[in-house]
């Protein structure tokens, strides 16, 4: 890429603006663009299922950057246009007011929608949450609803039910799975989860499944189970996971499978990449991977573009995530699935905070803590070295 | 060189220790980030900056003159 190279970024979220600062500031001084659905400047979405969702922070609070931050970085935003088709032989994409943008590199950064219910979305009532306005519309339904039932108890539908129930709300989470945030952390941590759920007067309803949403004149009454039972509701929130909008490059030449796929430096093909949510890349030694975290964005936004521009690093970062539920924060790095083994290491799962590791073919895989924030830091060194079982036992309580 | 934290928006990721020991730590009860050095010498500014480049929160920012 040269001065007069144009570089289009097509995402104006947090994995995009990361790659525009990182362009800028590896020197690139061609045109660039960027393209966002949403009719905003880049703001920052942990904090929607959060404190936007409680009130305690004024919606503005979410911006990523200042208007002077934005202003330097020299781009131009169309912002409020969606790209709808791509053409990579060509070097070009369209955007959905038939702006056609040619480009000498692209960065893919589109992100996810959330997945709906076959039925019922249609009802007023209804809630999904990915966007500030989902979560605006989120807040003031819930302010209005006695009753609310949130449909699936992963990282997003548990932050939402804790909430709910913290705005005095009555709160059923309902999920397919045994326990909440199973899938995200293993049976041993969703058990407490759970507990920590009912503890606080949410009525948790795992192992259960949606069979339909109940209506009563196009407002939604409630959710049938497939135990038989009806629970009423004046606010139902679906949360059951995302899916990767790659609809725009159907047909563009591009490999797309669970996301847009990559290889280890993040190349979809010569001259484009992706990163954040929408990104499935090759990750060294483990496979092909797709990570929906907010420091992933920021990760993979920069690692990506340093690649567009010639770096030629593969991308293998050890993941960092968090929860805040209730008054619990759950800090996790690496990868800590429901299939690996998990030993408590320091504190006390009985007291309210303890910290633990996850072990697959006898290597630490990931670290969790509970309340015990620093703990993280430390054990974090387990997951980066992939430090045999044994040697991360031996550091109970060091 | 001039540091600000707003420990308002900090969520305790640790991720500014990882990246300038010398310049934050958190704080043992609830993780929260503090400032150990506002002014920071030259040699520890690339750090800094990546401390609230990676920051989850945003709570990091930085004045240059």
């Amino acid at each position: 890429m040269n001065d007069g190279s144009r570089i289009v970024v097509v995402g104006a979220s947090a994995a995009g603006l990361t790659a525009v600062e990182t362009l800028r500031r590896e020197g690139f001084t061609g045109r660039i663009a960027v393209v966002g659905d949403e009719p905003r400047l880049p703001y920052d979405r942990p904090p929607l299922s959060k404190q936007v969702l409680r009130g305690t922070w004024e919606p503005g609070r979410v911006a990523l950057r200042g208007d002077d931050v934005i202003a330097g970085l020299d781009a131009e935003w169309l912002l409020g246009n969606a790209a709808i088709d791509a053409d990579i032989g060509a070097r070009r994409i369209t955007l959905s007011d038939g702006r056609v943008l040619g480009y000498d590199g692209l960065v893919i950064a589109t992100g996810v929608t959330p997945r709906r219910l076959p039925h019922g979305h249609e009802l007023a009532g209804v809630h999904t949450l990915r966007t500030l306005d989902d979560a605006l519309a989120l807040r003031k339904g819930l302010l209005a609803a006695k009753s609310v039932v949130v449909i699936g108890a992963g990282f997003l539908g548990a932050e939402a039910a804790a909430v709910a129930r913290q705005l005095g709300r009555d709160v059923t989470l309902v999920d397919p799975l045994p326990a909440p945030m199973v899938r995200q952390f293993g049976a041993q941590v969703g058990e407490l989860v759970a507990r920590l759920h009912t503890g606080n007067g949410v009525r948790v309803r795992c192992a259960t499944g949606v069979t339909a949403l109940t209506s009563d004149a196009g407002q939604v009454s409630g959710v049938n189970l497939d135990d038989g039972a009806h629970v009423a509701a004046e606010l139902v929130l679906v949360a059951i996971g995302s899916t990767p909008n790659v609809g725009w490059l159907e047909g563009s030449g591009l490999s797309l499978g669970n996301g847009v796929e990559c290889d280890a430096l993040c190349q979809a093909a010569p001259g484009v990449v992706a990163a954040g949510d929408v990104a499935s890349w090759l990750y060294p030694g483990v496979g092909r991977l797709r990570v929906e975290h907010r420091m992933n964005a920021t990760e993979q936004g920069t690692a990506a573009a340093r690649n567009l521009l010639g770096n030629g690093i593969p991308f293998a970062p050890v993941s960092y995530y968090w929860t805040d539920q209730f008054d619990v924060k759950i800090q996790t790095y690496g990868v800590a699935g429901q299939d690996a083994d998990f030993r408590v290491v320091a504190g006390d799962p009985a007291n309210g905070r303890f910290a633990a590791v996850y072990g697959m073919d006898g290597r630490t895989t990931a670290a969790l803590t509970w309340n015990m924030p620093k703990e993280a830091r430390t054990l974090r060194r387990l997951v980066v070295e992939r430090a045999s079982w044994r040697h991360a036992l031996s550091q109970v309580s060091a | 060189m001039k540091v600000l934290l707003d420990q308002t928006k900090c969520v305790s990721s640790g991720q500014c220790v990882l990246a300038a020991p010398a310049v934050f730590d958190q704080r043992d009860e609830d993780g929260i980030a503090v400032l150990l050095v506002a002014n920071p010498d030259a040699e520890l500014h690339e750090e800094v900056r990546e401390a609230a480049r990676i920051c989850p929160a945003l709570a990091i920012a930085v004045q240059e003159p």
